[in-house]
């Protein structure tokens, strides 16, 4: 089956990140609709009926998101987290880099429907060039009448800010995006009181992905209706995901969700590369549990990958070959968190800390069986015990590769080197 | 005084477009860090002035991001990904070339002054390009030690900057094709109008470090050894190695 391409149908259409290329392709049509069609609840009535869930990683449905922000209390606020640093994705900076109108647009309609007057879109500090693309975005649509005062003689008014951030991947939790955004360290905040009632600046604010908004032209033009019909009962519309590692084609690949994963890897992906076999595959980005060969069948599905174990997180996927050492594999993700880790909560701060320089040792071949035996008690006092997500998930990857990787852990004790990657060297060799 | 008028300005329009101006921290130190290249007290003592709120909120944003330089570093910024998709590719040996190539560790600046290179787990977003690095923001993608030669060697001695991946081959594939390369892309930009100086009142850090072409933003002269700053400022780009991390 091919691609299944919603978001991605115009791309490497003739300058479509200028607002005239984008135009050309049909482009704001979406927001002029939301204006003349819609009055904003029926707008979030709309988003509710499409069934779409937020393509960030938690997987909430949108419109009930939407709903939850108390009526006449303004003023509200809108984010884009476009803050993607999750390992393994680069989804949103081919959105923003190929169409950033696409963005703005969504943004803007999302913003009509919760009447919100200033819109803000987070974009990571290293995507330096798509913030660029952005600014300009937002200058050619505010030039044009689509961002400002009385947009489109709709009578509604909104402003949007492109803000950079400067490197710290817990500013993608929606609260520390919020903090961030108000000018503090980014430290998630404690909930409740959820951001819908108590967000920015103490007020209703919505943080929507930047996949998620994308998405919203297209609800608009084509109805809930039309967008529930694509993918499953509970996974409805596309999913750009983000294919990495021993493939022979990494890449975006926008698929209808309820795809299979081998289909992903063998026609998408080009399969393996060199020839070798899968090993084992994270399906949602650094924080998500790992899967096996036999888990390939699965489609893509929020509920499917779950009930397997792991999830589809924020659309990544990471294919290993058979001479992929996953204590190291654990090992560098466990570093990631421990650098990010925003030092906040203990569990998080100091179990990050045990937990890096154990697989350091373990990778070594330096630590010895009982301190691995230590690393289940680590996780343990980690998973659900810290402040927010960025602590559980830290442990989560882990403890999927010392379950289906036992021996391979056990291997590596006293061993004076890494025996995966020994053997490996030989094979190649 | 220690930042330039043009800078001044900048952090003020970044105030004036939030709600509330402490907002405007992060677009400030990026300012900050546009003419100065780092991020020093006097200048967040300015920028807290700007902003009406105390130095030390100033202090505590600016060495809680990873981005901003509490240190003078080199005039280029190299930085290389070791998250797991690009370990998965190799980026070991990208590291090690590095290492041999500049004569120097990750997070310190090489002798002349040209290059402060780290490597990170903190992943780039390009691992549909792996294994990749980001030289003065701009992505450099699929590397080979001749391809960081290459793009490394263009720099030094003060060229302009060697332009990134191309966009289309973050997808590594031919639209038309469909087979793997596809390279046949345009340019980031090329199809946009000129490139910016100043952005929302934000300048652009690419533009300061002669990594951009248009060096007339508010940061003064370009990174130019022999050309004396117009202002009484100091020079932007300390030249020293880092030897003084800790």
């Amino acid at each position: 089956m091919a691609e299944y391409k919603l978001l991605t149908k115009d791309f490497g259409a003739e300058a479509l990140q200028t607002l005239k290329g984008y135009e050309r392709t049909g482009g704001y049509q979406g927001l002029r609709d939301a204006f003349t069609k819609f009055t904003p609840e029926e707008l979030v009535a709309e988003v509710k009926t499409s069934n779409i869930r937020g393509r960030g990683g938690a997987g909430f449905p949108t419109g009930m998101k939407w709903s939850f922000l108390p009526k006449d209390v303004f003023p509200r606020y809108l984010c884009c987290n476009a803050d993607e640093s999750e390992p393994g994705c680069f989804k949103d900076r081919y959105l923003i880099d190929e169409s950033p109108h696409q963005l703005v647009e969504g943004l803007l309609i999302a913003s009509y429907a919760l009447q919100v007057n200033t819109s803000f879109i987070y974009i990571r500090g290293e995507y330096h060039d798509q913030r660029l693309l952005l600014d300009r975005a937002v200058e050619e649509a505010r030039a044009a009448g689509y961002i400002g005062r009385n947009i489109l003689g709709s009578g509604f008014d909104c402003d949007v800010i492109v803000h950079g951030g400067a490197g710290a991947y817990i500013c993608g939790e929606e609260t520390a995006l919020i903090d961030s955004l108000e000018g503090l360290r980014g430290q998630p905040r404690l909930k409740p009181p959820f951001p819908a009632i108590k967000g920015l600046y103490g007020q209703p604010t919505v943080v929507n992905n930047v996949e998620t908004l994308c998405n919203m032209p297209h609800i608009v033009q084509r109805s809930g209706e039309w967008f529930k019909s694509i993918g499953t009962e509970k996974s409805s519309g596309t999913r750009v995901f983000c294919c990495s590692g021993h493939i022979n084609r990494p890449g975006n690949y926008e698929m209808q969700l309820g795809t299979s994963i081998r289909e992903l890897l063998e026609e998408h992906c080009g399969g393996m590369w060199q020839g070798r076999s899968l090993k084992a595959f994270q399906p949602g980005g650094g924080s998500m549990q790992v899967l096996l060969p036999e888990h390939i069948d699965l489609p893509l599905d929020m509920n499917a990958v779950q009930e397997a174990g792991s999830s589809l997180g924020a659309g990544a996927m990471i294919f290993m070959d058979e001479t992929t050492c996953l204590v190291d594999v654990s090992m560098r993700l466990v570093d990631f968190y421990r650098h990010e880790s925003c030092g906040k909560c203990v569990p998080c701060r100091e179990g990050t800390y045990f937990e890096s320089e154990l697989m350091h040792r373990l990778e070594a071949g330096r630590a010895t069986p009982a301190e691995l035996a230590s690393l289940a008690d680590i996780c343990s006092n980690m998973d659900g015990r810290c402040f927010c997500p960025l602590g559980d998930t830290a442990t989560w990857f882990v403890m999927s590769a010392y379950k289906y990787f036992r021996g391979e852990f056990e291997a590596h004790c006293g061993a004076g080197r890494c025996p995966v990657r020994a053997q490996a060297t030989a094979l190649v060799a | 005084m220690t930042l330039q008028a043009e800078t001044r300005t900048a952090i003020e329009r970044a105030r004036d477009r939030y709600p509330l101006p402490r907002s405007a921290i992060l677009p400030a130190l990026w300012a900050v860090q546009g003419e100065l290249g780092q991020i020093t007290p006097d200048a967040m003592g300015e920028v807290a002035t700007i902003l009406q709120v105390a130095p030390s909120e100033v202090e505590a944003v600016s060495t809680f991001y990873s981005m901003y330089f509490q240190h003078p570093h080199g005039r280029h910024e190299v930085i290389v990904c070791i998250n797991v998709s690009c370990a998965l590719r190799g980026a070991e040996g990208i590291v090690e070339h590095l290492e041999r190539s500049l004569g120097c560790a990750s997070g310190e600046t090489t002798a002349d002054g040209e290059f402060t290179w780290s490597s990170t787990v903190e992943c780039l977003g390009a691992c549909g390009g792996a294994p990749s690095m980001q030289v003065d923001h701009h992505f450099q993608e699929n590397l080979t030690a001749d391809r960081v030669d290459e793009v490394l060697g263009a720099l030094r001695g003060a060229g302009p900057a060697v332009a990134g991946t191309p966009r289309r081959a973050i997808r590594r594939r031919d639209p038309a094709g469909g087979g793997a390369g596809g390279s046949a892309g345009r340019r980031l930009g090329a199809e946009m109008p000129g490139p910016r100086t100043q952005h929302d009142g934000e300048s652009d850090p690419a533009a300061e470090r002669g990594g951009g072409p248009a060096p007339t933003g508010p940061a003064g002269p370009p990174a130019s050894p022999a050309a004396p700053p117009a202002s009484p400022a100091p020079p932007k780009r300390p030249r020293r190695p880092r030897k003084d991390a800790s």
